[in-house]
């Protein structure tokens, strides 16, 4: 008897204990700057486009989300033709974001895509693809990359030797 | 009392008591959220105060599905009892000096021994016409704890019975004027107050449709507003249960300074208040548990009781 009494008066004393409720759509909750929500794909401090349309994140993605089509710029620049995540099926699990070999895609503290028809769920590239470079601001791919796609030449990045002329014989 | 008086009394017990229970909906959502430490519905209406009229038009316009392995009839008719036989037990609860559906009948607390009794047939029937494994585990569940707590329930009675000297309900409030039998009673007060958890099917005691292993137990099977009509039968069950234990325990009517009515409805609400409390802090008991809890601890406490009063009257 004496423990029914004792967690009566436990719970009655809940009564005068702050609520833990946030009022959600006045009042919303502090969301942590690695929390994974809605995709985004950033870009470089530049301004170029960050994704090399490599398809490591539509491989590594669990459930298929995402889909894309690689293509190339008169420099040899990759980029992706069309880019498409179907966040009707995305479980927000950020295996993309591992994946992806340049930050291009991103997992951002954003939740709130409700939408009344399912098909406007499925979001392409200019839905996706942000202005500024998300949560890595100095990071350029093409800056530390091998090739030359009219970023910078063969051997100028900050830790390249400058190329060996093969031809040489000099050590 | 003129007959016009009389409609008047029984409209206003009934729809005071329909009001009560969908109130009680909004009520005891709120105040699980308040001991759970949250808000509960607050958004329809000032305080979400219009949340049960909300639930009772969503409920309305659901499709009210029986299935097609149910017997019909009866699986329609189930849910009816158990609203009749709560909404009837209240016609013999006196609420104020003179006013009661039948409150000065010689017979009131059998009648509403007899009303209990008659709605454990609406669980029992609901689980068993439903033909499902939960529904009918849970109808099952149900007649077992009903009737073996409603022998503690009327037994914790005949120790008020002894003192007030009558079956009338009425009389049983007008003997507690010097003392309210909480205090010559206590044990009886404590078995009543848990056969009537019981029998409500409230937490602790909701066994017959425990979620977590039953899915919804006797009323898996039910949509639309004949689930309502369990559900709302279990709201009126509760005020009805609250306003008997005022009655027979706690003095009905009196106490001082204030008019009858309040008191009356003042010691109700305390308890349904009480009642929502067990429901925010207690685990539910195994079904074994529960038997020998009632068989073991509970009857011999009600004989003891019985005896005891029994003896002290007797005395000269
Ligand atoms: S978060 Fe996970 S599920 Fe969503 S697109 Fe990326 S890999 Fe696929
Ligand atoms: S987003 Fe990243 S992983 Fe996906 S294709 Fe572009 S560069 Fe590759």
């Amino acid at each position: 008897m004496v423990f029914v009494l004792r967690s009566l008066w436990v719970v009655l004393q809940h009564m005068f204990r702050k609520r833990e409720t946030y009022r959600y759509p006045e009042e919303k909750a502090p969301l942590p700057p690695r929390w994974r929500g809605r995709i985004v794909l950033a870009r470089d401090p530049d301004g170029g486009e960050r994704c090399v349309a490599c398809y490591l994140c539509a491989v590594s993605c669990p459930v298929d989300c995402i889909a894309l089509q690689a293509t190339e710029d008169d420099q040899g620049r990759r980029y992706p033709d069309w880019f498409r995540i179907n966040f009707s099926r995305c479980i927000y699990c950020g295996l993309c974001e591992e994946a992806c070999p340049t930050y291009a895609i991103q997992l951002i503290p954003d939740y709130e895509m409700s939408e009344y028809r399912r098909d406007k769920l499925v979001y392409e590239k200019e839905h996706l693809l942000i202005e500024g470079p998300g949560k890595y601001p100095h990071y350029n791919f093409y800056r530390e990359a091998g090739v030359s796609v009219g970023v910078k030449d063969p051997g100028e990045s900050r830790e390249e030797e400058p190329p060996v002329d093969i031809r040489s014989l000099l050590p | 009392m003129t007959t016009g008086g009389q409609i008047v009394v029984i409209i206003m017990i009934m729809g005071g008591a329909l009001s009560l229970a969908a109130g009680l909906i909004w009520v005891e959502r709120r105040l699980l959220g308040l001991w759970q430490d949250r808000y509960g519905p607050n958004r329809v209406g000032p305080f979400g105060i219009l949340q049960p009229l909300a639930d009772a038009i969503k409920l309305l316009f659901k499709e009210d599905w029986s299935p097609p392995f149910a017997d019909r009839s009866v699986f329609l008719i189930a849910p009816a009892v158990i609203f009749a036989t709560a909404l009837l037990s209240l016609a013999v609860v006196p609420v104020a000096p003179g006013i009661g559906v039948v409150a000065e009948w010689n017979v009131g607390l059998l009648f509403f021994l007899a009303m209990a009794s008659l709605g454990a047939y609406s669980v029992i029937l609901g689980g068993w016409a439903s033909n499902s494994k939960y529904s009918l585990l849970g109808g099952l569940r149900a007649a077992a704890q009903m009737l073996s707590y409603e022998v503690f329930m009327g037994l914790s009675l005949a120790g008020v019975v002894v003192l007030a000297g009558s079956f009338s309900l009425a009389e049983i409030v007008r003997a507690q004027a010097d003392l309210w039998y909480v205090v010559p009673q206590f044990l009886g007060f404590v078995v009543f107050l848990i056969a009537g958890l019981a029998e409500t099917r409230r937490l602790p005691f909701d066994l017959p449709e425990s979620e977590t292993e039953l899915i919804a137990g006797f009323h898996t099977e039910y949509s639309g507003m004949s689930f309502g009509l369990f559900f709302v039968g279990e709201y009126i069950g509760i005020i009805t249960i609250s306003a008997l234990i005022t009655t027979f325990f706690l003095g009905g009517w009196h106490g001082p300074l204030l008019p009858p009515l309040v008191w009356f409805l003042l010691k109700t609400l305390v308890l349904i208040a009480v009642f929502v409390l067990f429901r925010a802090a207690m685990p539910r008991p195994r079904f074994d548990q529960l038997m020998a809890w009632g068989w073991k601890i509970l009857l011999p406490i009600t004989l003891i009781n019985l005896l005891v009063t029994g003896a002290v009257v007797a005395l000269p």
